[in-house]
């Protein structure tokens, strides 16, 4: 079995982080939303992200996860989490969002060999609004993906502290 | 299996709404769901009358779910309801500390209504 000390953030190291991070979030939306997600084949140009989650790591994995999407997508989840129509979901649209992003980083980590006890997370923040800069001290690299939520983007990046 | 009294402390409205919707799901028949967020809401709430159940998270703002069972063990045992953690961090030495402060178990998000069946039930018939 690998230790802990084996959770390597090196470039090759984050190389293999990619499906898991996927893995990650699709099984979160599977069991949590009862939604496929889907990876998106043809990269266009993504629409302004105008909710961001972010869960902080601290510990042997130091960074922030961070999940982007637009506010009608926001307010989707939130439905299919509460089971209500969207527009009745609204309230809910922060809590949803910032719940999804925990469970993704919680998921991820519990992923990573050894790392489950020795990283810790935040509770989540959920900013809105989509003329916002995202500066984070991350100095080891991002590793993103976006999948597609009902045909709605969604960005998922893990940016990593040394 | 009777009808049960459950308190579901969660910082979030909608994981609380999810984890009624899956004790349901379980077959769980709920008399009664009481709802706090965070641990002190829930010391609060135990003070005002008893429940058969608490499923609590543990990574909660004011007071975390370690923080909320670690008074309860005072508690006379046949008054003191079950608590089943639910946690994201999946960190073994939480859920250590949980179960040796008297939580009955755990489960970890994302979690199914089959999951919560397997967990949940077996602690309830005890």
């Amino acid at each position: 079995m690998n230790s802990a000390s084996e959770v390597s953030v090196s470039a090759q190291g984050r190389e293999s982080w990619l499906p898991l991070l996927q893995r990650a979030a699709t099984e979160v939306f599977e069991i949590m939303l009862g939604t496929k997600l889907e990876p998106v084949t043809e990269m266009s140009p993504l629409p302004a992200s105008e909710i961001t989650a972010m869960v902080g790591l601290a510990g042997q994995l130091c960074g922030v996860l961070t999940l982007r999407c637009g506010f009608a997508t926001a307010a989707l989840m939130a439905s299919k989490m509460r089971g209500v129509e969207p527009q009745q979901a609204d309230p809910q649209l922060w809590d949803a969002t910032g719940e999804i992003c925990n469970m993704i980083a919680g998921n991820f980590k519990n992923k990573l060999t050894g790392l489950s006890d020795r990283c810790m997370l935040s509770v989540p923040t959920v900013i809105s609004g989509d003329d916002d800069t995202f500066h984070s001290l991350a100095d080891a690299g991002t590793i993103e993906i976006v999948m597609t939520f009902e045909t709605h983007p969604i960005v998922i990046a893990l940016e990593v502290h040394s | 299996m009777e009808k049960i009294r459950a308190l579901i402390v969660d910082d979030s409205s909608v994981m609380r709404k999810i984890v009624e919707r899956s004790l349901r799901q379980a077959g769980i028949d709920l008399a009664q769901v009481r709802e706090a967020g965070n641990g002190a809401e829930a010391l609060a709430i135990l003070g005002d009358g008893s429940v058969d159940l608490i499923l609590c998270d543990i990574n909660m703002p004011v007071m975390d779910g370690l923080e909320f069972v670690r008074p309860l063990q005072a508690m006379d045992a046949a008054k003191r309801a079950p608590v089943m953690m639910i946690t994201t961090e999946g960190s073994e030495s939480h859920v250590v500390q949980a179960l040796s402060l008297g939580a009955r178990g755990y489960l970890r998000k994302p979690f199914t209504p089959d999951q919560v069946k397997e967990h949940v039930i077996p602690v309830l018939e005890k």
